[in-house]
This record gives C-alpha cells, sequence and structure tokens, in this order.
C-alpha cells in the first residue's frame, strides 16, 4: 500500500478478514465440497454485487462519522421509478437506465446532504427521516402495485444474466464502482478530505478544508450508488416491489463494520469494505450449504459481527494503556534525574 | 537577531466579564527564541491565538514586518508563514504523516489533479530527515508518541516555510533526551533565521534556549527580559508579584476530627503517590500548573476515573470508590470545574437541578413528594442567596455567578460531609465571588472538610488553610496558610530545580 499513501492501521486488519475469509472456505469446502466450485462462487458474488456497491457509499459517510439509514429506501424509490419508467419504454437502453439510477439516486442523496451539512440535523435523525420519506413516496408512485419480470424487457433483465469475460454484468458493475473509488478515496484531493472531515472535523475546518460541502458530497455519493443499487437490484429479480430491501441497510453497516470502517469516523477502506461484503456473502451463502437452520443463521451473522467490534474495542484499549504507560515512564525517568 | 518581524501594540482581548488582555506590546525578531511566561490564565493562550488568527483582537495593532495586518483566521496566518505547534497536536489520527503535513496544500499533478503521492512522501522523508527524524512518511499519526507528533507538526511548519514558529509547551510531555532533541531542532532552526515564540512552565527550557522573555500576568504585560540578565527567583517574582487586594473572609476554625485521608493514591500516567489528610471545618487548597493532575486526583476522589492504587479512609475507615455513586455514599461531593457541562441541567429549573441527586429521599412508597422537594429548593434559595424569581425559574435564565450557587445548593442538599471543589470562582463576577467565599467559610464553620482547586492565587492564599501543591503529577509539597507565599507556591509548582540555581548564583556571586 506504500504508493497508495492512504490509511496505514489496514494492513493487519485486512489480513485478518482473508484468513477469515479462508478458513471458513476451507471449512465449509470440507462439509460441501459444492461450495468451492466456480458456479457457487459466481453466485455468491452475483448477490453480493448491489450490497457491496451499497457499502462503499456508505463507508464515506460513516468515515465522516454519519450514517445513512436512507440508503435502503434510495434504493427501493430509484429500482421502483426505473421499474415504472422501463415499463412504459422499454425501448430504453440497460446502460441508459443504470445512468438514471445513479443521478436519481444522486439527487435523492444530495437533498439528504443538504438536510444534514446545511440544516445541522444530526445524520441520524435526518437519514431516519429520509428512509420514511423515500419509502413513503415508494408507495405513493407505485400506487401500492408491483412491477412482474414479464412487464420488463429483455434487455433489461440482461443486466443481470449477460456476461462480461464470463462474470455477471451486474459484478462486473461492482469491480468497477470499486476500481472508481478506490482511486477516487486515495488519489483525489476531495477522497482524501473525506478522510480528514472525519479524523478531526475541527483541524480540517482550520486548514481550509469545505466541510459542509464535503459532507453533503457522501451523502450525495451514498444516494448516488444506492440508486445504482436499486437498477442493478431491479433487474437481478426482475421485480420492483415497495418493501424491496426494507431492513436492508443494517447489512450494509454490518458490511462496512466488518471491513473496519469506523462508526466513530476517519477509519475505513475501500479493500477493507470489499472484503466486508464478501465475508457477508460467505455468511449467507455458506451457512445454508451445510445445512445450519435458518433460524441460526442471523444469530451466527451477528455474533460474528459482534466478535469483529470486540477485537476493534480490544485493540483500541491496547494502545491507549501503552500509551499512559509509556507517559507514566517518562515522567519517573524525569523525576529520578 | 535580525529584524523585527512581527510586533503587536496594545492588543486587548475581552471575553464576556475577563479582561484576557490588556493593552499588551509584544515584538519577535527574526532567529529569536523567545519565551513566554505567566500563570494559568495569565493570556498567554490568549495571545497566540491573536497571532494564529483563532482570536480578534478588540483593541491594537499588528504589524508583519513592518506592515500592519489583520489576521481573521488560521489561513490568512499561514499566508504570513506563522504555524503553531501545541503540546497536545490537534492533528488527523487515522492519516499518514504525509497527509498530516500536506492536507491544506498538497502537490497534485499538473493535468489529471491527481495527488502526487510520491512527491509528498518524498519531501514528507526530507523534512523529517532535516529534523533528524527517520520516521516513515506513511505511519499514521495516531500510533506516533507525543514527541514523535510534534516533530511532524514542526514538519508541517516547515513545509510552509514558516517564518514564525509558536510552540506551547511543546516539551511538557516529552523525556528528557526527546526535550534535548527538540532544543537542538529549535537552535537549528533558529539559525536559519525562523523566529520562534516558546510558551513553557519549566524554567529549564526557558535559560536552555531561549534569547528573551516576556511575562505576562492577569493579562497584562510585566516586561521583556534579556534571559541573560534575569535570575529564575527574579522570574518568579515577575510572574506571581502582585498585590493583593481582594478580602478572603475564611475565619480561623480549629480543625475537628479527620474527615478524609488519602495513602499512596495513584494512576498510571496522571498523578502517583499523592497523600494528604483533611480534618472537618478545614479548607485544603489545591494549587498547581494546568496538567499537573489536579483535577485528575479531584475525579478519583469522586470516582469518575477512579485511581488504580492507594487508599481511601472516610472518618477513619478504609472505602473503595469506583464510581460518583460510591463517593456519594461516602459523603464525598464534587463540584465540576466546568459547570456548563459536568454541573447543571441548563433547560431544567433551579428546583429540578437542587433536588437531582436526593430524589430517593424526598418519595413516598416510589412517589416523588413535590411539597417536600420545594420545601428543600425554597431553603437553599434563600440559603444561598440565589437571585431568581422562583425555584422555578430556568437555570438557563441565571447569570454566572447564581448559576454556581444552584451547583453549590445540590451539593449541599446532598448532606455530605466532604466537598471537592474546582474552580468553584472561576468566569463569575466580583460580587457572585464574594458571595462563593463567604459560603465556603460558613460550610467550615458548620464542620464540612472543602478541598478548593484554584489556579487563582489570591484565593488560594486567602480561602485555604494548608495548600497542597502539585507539579507533575506529584505532591510537591504542603504549607500551612502562616507558610505560604506566591514565590513558594510558584516555586513548587513550576518545579524549579534548585541545587542548579544556587550554584549558577554562587558563580554569579564569583564573578562579581
Amino acid at each position: 500500500m506504500r504508493k497508495g499513501g492512504g490509511v496505514q492501521i489496514r494492513g493487519l486488519r485486512e489480513l485478518g478478514i482473508i484468513v477469515f475469509i479462508i478458513i471458513i472456505s476451507i471449512l465449509v469446502g470440507i462439509r460441501n465440497p459444492r461450495f468451492l466450485t466456480w458456479g457457487n462462487l459466481h453466485d455468491m458474488l452475483l448477490d453480493t454485487a448491489v450490497l457491496s456497491v451499497v457499502a462503499v457509499g456508505m463507508m464515506f459517510v460513516l468515515v465522516t462519522g454519519g450514517i445513512d439509514l436512507s440508503a435502503e429506501s434510495v434504493l427501493a424509490l430509484t429500482g421502483m421509478v426505473a421499474g415504472i419508467i422501463i415499463k412504459d419504454n422499454p425501448y430504453l437502453s440497460p446502460v441508459f437506465m443504470l445512468l438514471f439510477g445513479l443521478l436519481f439516486g444522486g439527487f435523492l442523496g444530495a437533498v439528504t446532504g443538504l438536510i444534514v451539512a446545511k440544516g445541522r440535523v444530526l445524520p441520524i435523525i435526518a437519514t431516519l427521516s429520509m428512509m420514511y420519506i423515500y419509502r413513503g413516496i415508494t408507495f405513493i408512485v407505485s400506487r401500492g402495485e408491483w412491477i412482474d419480470a414479464h412487464e420488463m424487457p429483455e434487455s433489461f433483465k440482461a443486466l443481470a444474466t449477460g456476461r462480461v469475460l464470463g462474470f455477471s454484468n451486474l459484478i462486473a458493475i461492482a469491480l468497477g464502482v470499486y476500481l472508481l473509488f478506490y482511486y477516487f478515496a486515495n488519489h483525489t484531493r476531495t477522497g482524501r478530505e473525506i478522510y480528514a472531515v472525519g479524523s478531526n472535523l475541527e483541524a480540517a475546518r482550520i486548514i481550509g478544508i469545505n466541510t459542509d460541502w464535503v459532507i453533503w458530497l457522501v451523502y450525495t455519493l451514498s444516494g448516488a450508488l444506492s440508486g445504482l443499487g436499486g437498477v442493478m437490484w431491479v433487474a437481478r429479480y426482475a421485480s420492483a416491489q415497495n418493501d424491496t430491501a426494507a431492513g436492508f441497510v443494517l447489512t450494509v453497516v454490518a458490511a462496512c463494520v466488518l471491513g473496519g470502517v469506523s462508526i466513530s469516523g476517519g477509519a475505513g477502506t475501500i479493500p477493507g469494505v470489499f472484503l466486508g461484503a464478501i465475508t457477508i456473502g460467505i455468511i449467507n451463502n455458506a451457512l445454508p450449504m451445510i445445512r445450519v437452520s435458518p433460524f441460526w443463521r442471523m444469530a451466527l451473522q451477528g455474533l460474528i459481527i459482534l466478535v469483529a467490534a470486540l477485537v476493534n474495542v480490544a485493540v483500541a484499549r491496547n494502545v491507549e494503556r501503552a500509551q499512559l504507560r509509556q507517559r507514566e515512564e517518562l515522567r519517573m525517568v524525569r523525576h529520578g534525574a | 537577531m535580525g529584524e523585527r518581524i512581527l510586533e503587536l501594540r496594545g492588543v486587548s482581548k475581552f471575553f464576556p466579564g475577563i479582561r484576557a488582555l490588556e493593552r499588551v506590546d509584544f515584538d519577535l525578531e527574526t532567529g529569536e527564541i523567545h519565551a513566554l511566561v505567566g500563570e494559568n490564565g495569565a493570556g498567554k493562550s490568549t495571545l497566540i491565538k491573536i497571532i494564529t488568527g483563532v482570536h480578534q483582537p478588540d483593541e491594537g495593532e499588528i504589524f508583519w514586518r513592518g506592515q500592519k495586518v489583520t489576521i481573521p483566521n488560521p489561513t490568512v496566518a499561514s499566508r504570513y508563514q506563522i504555524a503553531a505547534v501545541y503540546q497536545q497536536p490537534a492533528s488527523f489520527p487515522h492519516l499518514s504523516i504525509t497527509e498530516n503535513i500536506f492536507l491544506g496544500h498538497p502537490f497534485l499533478r499538473p493535468f489529471s489533479r491527481r495527488l502526487d503521492w510520491k512527491r509528498m512522501h518524498d519531501r514528507a522523508r526530507e523534512l523529517l530527515k532535516s529534523l533528524g527524524s527517520d520516521l516513515d512518511p506513511i505511519t499514521p499519526v495516531g500510533t506516533l508518541s507525543t514527541a514523535q507528533k510534534q516533530i511532524v507538526e514542526i514538519a508541517k511548519a516547515l513545509s510552509i516555510n514558516a517564518q514564525i514558529l509558536i510552540m506551547d509547551e511543546p516539551t511538557a510531555a516529552l523525556t528528557k533526551r526527546e526535550a534535548e532533541e527538540l532544543y537542538r531542532i529549535m537552535r537549528e532552526l533558529k539559525s536559519q533565521g525562523t523566529a520562534i515564540i516558546f510558551i513553557s512552565h519549566r524554567f529549564e527550557d526557558i535559560y536552555e534556549v531561549a534569547d528573551r522573555v516576556t511575562v505576562l500576568r492577569d493579562g497584562k504585560k510585566v516586561g521583556t527580559w534579556m534571559v541573560k540578565d534575569i535570575s529564575e527567583r527574579d522570574l518568579v517574582r515577575a510572574m506571581v508579584g502582585r498585590e493583593i487586594t481582594q478580602l478572603f473572609p475564611k475565619a480561623w476554625v480549629t480543625p475537628g476530627r479527620e474527615l478524609l485521608r488519602v495513602e499512596g493514591l495513584s494512576k498510571t500516567g496522571y498523578f502517583s503517590n499523592v497523600s494528604f489528610t483533611l480534618h472537618a471545618g478545614e479548607i485544603l487548597g489545591v494549587s498547581g500548573l494546568v496538567g499537573s493532575g489536579r483535577t485528575e486526583v479531584a475525579h478519583a476522589l469522586f470516582g469518575i476515573a477512579p485511581a488504580d492504587r492507594g487508599k481511601i479512609f472516610v472518618e477513619g475507615k478504609e472505602v473503595t470508590i469506583r464510581s460518583p455513586l460510591d463517593a456519594i455514599a461516602c459523603g464525598i461531593g464534587y463540584l465540576p470545574e466546568d459547570r456548563l457541562q459536568q454541573g447543571l441541567f441548563l433547560p431544567m429549573s433551579i428546583n429540578d437541578n437542587i433536588t437531582i441527586a436526593i430524589l430517593d429521599s424526598l418519595t413516598r412508597r416510589g412517589w416523588l413528594q413535590p411539597e417536600r422537594e420545594y420545601e428543600v429548593s425554597s431553603k437553599m434559595l434563600e440559603l444561598l442567596k440565589i437571585k431568581a424569581p422562583s425555584i422555578f425559574s430556568l437555570v438557563s435564565s441565571l447569570s454566572g455567578g447564581n448559576q454556581q450557587k444552584v451547583v453549590v445548593a445540590k451539593l449541599l442538599a446532598a448532606r455530605l460531609r466532604i466537598l471537592i471543589l474546582d474552580e468553584p470562582t472561576h468566569g463569575i463576577d466580583v460580587g457572585a465571588k464574594a458571595a462563593i467565599h463567604q459560603i465556603m467559610s460558613d460550610l467550615a464553620q458548620e464542620g464540612f472538610g472543602i478541598i478548593m482547586i484554584s489556579s487563582e492565587m489570591p484565593e488560594i492564599l486567602g480561602m485555604s488553610d494548608r495548600i497542597l501543591v502539585m507539579c507533575e503529577g506529584r505532591v510537591s509539597g504542603i504549607l500551612t496558610r502562616e507558610e505560604a507565599t506566591q514565590e513558594k507556591i510558584m516555586e513548587m509548582a513550576v518545579n524549579v530545580n534548585w541545587a542548579k540555581l544556587q550554584k549558577k548564583e554562587k558563580v554569579g556571586v564569583d564573578y562579581a
């Protein structure tokens, strides 16, 4: 990571997740060899594509010390509007629909961002309200109806079924998002300013960063990626429903946390979020394959996140204790001298 | 020494109720290290904040290289090549050294506007090397020691070609060797023509590196001297030498039985081996500079941040205090330094504030008895002469002095025996101050034991029966009322190396 030069606390942490992923894969592979087949791994990645795209946007919000609960409703509303448009205009190109998702979601996110950055409403409150508002608008525009597979043109559904270089289009899109935002986070001034705002807001303001603009930007980005995720979701499941992705936002946050993003801001990496999303994908895919009861699945998922969080706390506490000990020692030296 | 690079003429700054700075003149020349000293609250920080553009002066003028300037914010200050290094550097802990140095002014590639990490890393490495450090610039700043963080801050200052470098107590958290390394860097910068303003409580530092020293006291300038022309004793005198004009009403009370005894109280990294006793009817003053561990000891006694080692005895019985609840059960009350943050519920009424800690005793079968609540708070309103329309007035509508009385009322309502008052009259007007002092004196007479932490020398001298002085987490001594003078307290608080000083004076005599 020398040439990236960004946040360095990663290394160890990401290695930990990779080791965890490998151990799980081997254990599950022994119990059920089908797990490690190309077909299954591809399915797993396909199931994780939307989650991983939305998680990138969430990461930037978390890095500034905020949270975007409205992501799931932006996803549902954008998906619904996209579904209605494609139903009425089946000749529209799928690429156009993806762009529409980015722009429409970005607009929804920009509204939320304005409320947080200029309205000074706490992120959790502002995005909670917008979560309900956008979900409500989803019902209003759909008049409570949903859009079925047979109402969508084949060209649109091909977004999920078509392949590039052996990967589903959706996986390719997700990988593209990761490459683009890896560059953005590590090699652009704005990208680094997001980290600065989350690491020390006051200091960021003092060195002349437009902190309000940065905060507005991360919610806009989160909205845009949620909108993109919405279009991907509708193509993948070939249906747009009113309750699409209800509760999904917590899975997104979980993927970020597993990937080492700090809820209190300042820390979080694109590779980390990628691994976090993959880990969630593996848990969801592997547990049924080794016949873990679905009743147990959620509890196990929670347990894994909890362990990850406890490890974080333990590491932080050790660092603090070491610093205090160091301070004490130097005082002893000074007084002894 | 070279040309005059910075000059402040007649600079004043007023905060509500306080004159932080009053018509202060200050000047700085290229290639000099100019020490700035004074007690807590003397105005050093305010002066620095005016120079770095954090505060605006209410009166006076600033000249930069002979031309009159205004410094409306820190960004403009850096345009005038002014940079500051603080004791605890305000940095971005999650980000690398390189980013901490260059965030405000990154290197970008000409066309792509892409960050030029390679050039930034190389430049950062160069800067660090010029400061004698071989830290890897990709290291996150949060993992560095304080000394290393300061070196990063200095590198940051160098990266904007700072000609005026302000160092606020840079050696306070350093070991001897680290401090010596810092002196070396300071001398090096000085030889290159950088002007350095240097704030320190440690006389050792001042005599080691500074050329001139300016003393502030109560927001006014006492004077500027060449360091080689002023002895440490005279410097101490300049820092504290004020006339005591205020009257303090602490009446003599024969100390009663022992209320509190503390033996070898320690908390790693904050204070160690603190021992003292407190008797009924006594006010024990606690003095020391910021960072000496005074407040941390109070927090340990009140269970906010419990001590690691040591024993606490209340009325002869050993007690364990792990939380404020434990402390209150032992009869210990605490009046926090920051009353707005820790002492009051601003949007609630006087009545609610006073009775909040004793609601248990005002209930019958689990139901609150409002009449009894009102009775208690009305009595307190009268006793402490709180100026408010009624006990139902909101605390947020009261003046600072009356708010402080409400905090005291809350303590008194809880039937305690030992009161810890942290800066009880900080930031309140003279009239309210006298009233609080009268209340404290009355309480002592009634048999309370009071520990009073204060930065104000006259208050410490006037109100205390005994004075405990702390320095760098240790008790440097306990003085009785008769022994105590401003000079003695200040000497104990700054930890002057007297052995070394006496040697120096002898040398002086020989020369004479």
